[in-house]
């Protein structure tokens, strides 16, 4: 068991859903990366994801694309990612799971990734390319340690295939909401909500549903089916202001758009 | 993943169900293209036990494509290196001009198959991009085609006749402006229209079962090159040489001769300017395993993971990865690797022009540059087969430049 099991257990007996935004790590910087996790959570996240930037973001369309590419070009490392979440731990009073490429995990060792990522106190790691098919080895080492390994769903994916994923998904289960990349969208596809909602029924375990939810209307009709929702792109966007205008006022702006969607969440 | 594991031990059997040759190859995508990929995987078995399917590819490689196509005894080169027989397999003498029109075809048919109407591509030097383009023409099928806005500079003919053929082409900005941000776009573009496009990926890279499909349409190259060698030199040739990029010329050529094991294969990557980093295009000389567009393979990446830049003369070797099929002949010491540099490809290329009165493809040139470098060091009686994947048209703007000659 991780920390996000006992959120997502506290949340449940409260009968509350999950808001999970999504920061890239290290755009602009880890200075502002670290101040933005401690005003998400102030203002209502109850967890959060961490991406981990990475050359080549295949399921990434071009706004965390781009942060990926800033935060690279500033030189940001794993050592220093997990370095950051240490110490800012202690004023993080929600899970930190970290969004990660496998050519990443892989060339650092996946035993040490998940052993220095949670003596960081990281409670797990979603590694959006690899498929459950090819998770077992990693699987077995998060098992170990009591760390989460996150699985995604998507559209695509045939009903029986979630089931299996379903299956081997620890924390959470990421529903991808639409059949594309990451980014925002205007709307959400017509068949979600049953969708989600299908596989509410089949597993115990909590789903999140995640690309292309930026607004409160998403929110609003995606909250009474999923037991937690994911905003990235519109996040980072507005986080990535802060390499040009004050750092005070962007961390401000970020909070009352999270507050906002954490409101419509009800 | 040690170098010492014994010669015999690359099959012919390979990849298996998972996509894996050894330790090499799989599926490492976002879960959104799985099920296309578990399609293709179906389509691709049914086109092969369906001897219509075979029968439409053959004809159109004979009266499209122009196959077989010739192994030529290149005799002033060879009579210049003073040592063993150079031949020539001459895919440059295909229909568009390279090798890639083998798969493309292929692909289109199977994209037919399955009943999909888009197809989008990737291209380095455009030889790829133009084969598709030429097979959604034949077929009617839509066809988008990425390439990084620095190689649509270096490779404006290319583009020009994509265009012509009736293709979109997008030139992807984002990275090193090249075949690996190329194929990065390709993916991303497939992530969103996965149920009514096929991907027609151009190399033996990628995830399975693209490594596979691709190999297996390319290896009418090496099928024939055995034929021809029977039939002109009276056996097999002690040598064989093919440039490796993403390796697709290089695995049609070499696999249908991995059970020959008397015959010595040669691979050879771009080496660029330099072996310091960022200065080649060598995965297999100086990278280490690593995960890349999908495929678990030899990779140029730094500590962390993060794909490294990386430089060669030629678009279509200008590329981080290599498929994993070399990967796997690597390491089982099958195959040996090497590298030719940017100026060695040069003279190469100047080399065949002036004793053979052929322009190859810079790819090309470097497979050329080591074959040179091989026969000086063997005997006459020996025979080299080069694998002459494309023709050099399309480089002469590029070649002109760096010797600041204006033709344009």
């Amino acid at each position: 068991m991780s920390a996000i099991d006992d959120v997502f257990r506290e949340l449940r007996a409260g009968g509350r859903k999950a808001f999970m935004p999504f920061v890239t790590a290290g755009d602009p910087d880890l200075e502002f990366t670290a101040l933005v996790l401690v005003e998400l959570a102030r203002r209502g996240a109850n967890l959060c994801e961490l991406g981990i930037p990475y050359s080549d973001p295949i399921a990434d369309g071009p706004v965390i694309q781009a942060s990926y590419t800033r935060a690279l070009a500033r030189r940001v490392k794993l050592a220093q990612i997990f370095e950051m979440v240490g110490r800012e731990r202690a004023r993080l009073p929600i899970p930190i799971v970290t969004m990660v490429s496998y050519a990443i995990a892989l060339r650092h060792g996946p035993a040490d990734y998940v052993r220095e990522a949670k003596a960081a106190g990281i409670a797990g790691m979603i590694v959006p390319d690899l498929p459950a098919d090819e998770s077992e080895q990693l699987a077995g080492i998060c098992r170990g340690e009591d760390f989460s390994l996150v699985q995604l769903v998507a559209p695509t994916t045939p009903r029986e295939r979630a089931l299996r994923i379903a299956r081997t998904s620890s924390g959470f289960l990421y529903y991808v909401s639409v059949t594309g990349i990451t980014g925002e969208r205007a709307a959400l596809p017509q068949d979600l909500l049953d969708n989600v909602r299908w596989l509410r029924e089949q597993t115990e375990l909590p789903i999140c549903v995640g690309f292309g939810i930026s607004r409160p209307e998403h929110v609003r009709a995606l909250a009474p089916v999923a037991d937690g929702l994911i905003v990235g792109s519109a996040i980072v966007r507005r986080v990535a202001e802060a390499a040009t205008r004050p750092r005070g006022q962007v961390l401000r702006e970020v909070g009352d758009y999270v507050a906002e969607l954490v409101g419509a969440l009800g | 993943m040690s170098s010492t594991t014994s010669h015999s031990s690359a099959t012919t059997d390979v990849p298996d169900a998972a996509g894996r040759f050894g330790a090499f190859g799989g599926r490492y995508v976002p879960e959104t293209l799985m099920r296309a990929l578990d399609e293709l995987v179906v389509a691709y078995d049914e086109a092969k036990k369906d001897e219509r399917f075979a029968a439409e590819l053959d004809e159109l490689l004979r009266n499209y494509v122009g196959r077989p196509s010739p192994l030529y005894y290149a005799k002033r080169l060879s009579e210049q290196c003073g040592g063993a027989e150079i031949y020539l397999k001459r895919e440059d003498l295909n229909h568009t001009g390279a090798h890639k029109i083998n798969n493309t075809l292929g692909q289109a048919l199977l994209t037919l198959r399955m009943g999909k109407r888009r197809v989008i591509a990737e291209t380095g030097a455009g030889q790829h991009g133009v084969a598709t383009a030429t097979a959604c023409a034949r077929f009617g099928l839509t066809c988008v085609v990425y390439m990084g806005e620095e190689d649509i500079r270096r490779q404006k003919l290319n583009v020009f006749n994509m265009r012509i053929l009736g293709a979109e082409v997008r030139p992807v900005t984002s990275g090193s402006r090249t075949l690996r941000d190329a194929i990065n776009e390709a993916m991303r573009d497939w992530m969103a229209s996965v149920e009514t496009t096929h991907y027609i990926l151009g190399s033996v890279v990628g995830p399975h079962p693209f490594p596979l499909i691709v190999r297996d349409f390319q290896s009418v190259i090496g099928r024939e090159t055995v034929l021809q060698c029977r039939r002109q030199l009276g056996r097999l040739p002690n040598l064989v040489v093919a440039c490796v990029g993403g390796g697709s010329n290089s695995a049609g050529m070499f696999y249908p001769f991995i059970e020959h094991e008397k015959v010595e294969l040669l691979g050879v990557e771009a080496g660029g300017r330099s072996s310091q980093p960022g200065d080649h295009a060598s995965p297999l000389s100086f990278g280490a395993p690593g995960v890349l567009h999908g495929s678990f393979s030899y990779v140029m990446q730094d500590e962390d993971g993060q794909t490294s830049d990386v430089h060669s003369i030629s678009a279509g070797l200008d590329y981080p990865g290599v498929g994993p099929e070399h990967s796997f002949w690597k390491d089982s010491g099958r195959v040996r690797y090497t590298f030719a540099r940017d100026d060695e490809a040069l003279s190469a290329f100047d080399a065949l022009a002036r004793s053979e009165g052929i322009l190859p493809a810079l790819e090309s040139a470097h497979a050329v540059a080591k074959a040179i470098e091989a026969a000086r060091g063997r005997p006459r009686d020996e025979a080299i087969v080069v694998c002459l994947s494309g023709r050099g048209d399309k480089d002469a703007y590029e070649v002109a430049r760096l010797r600041g000659e204006a033709i344009a």
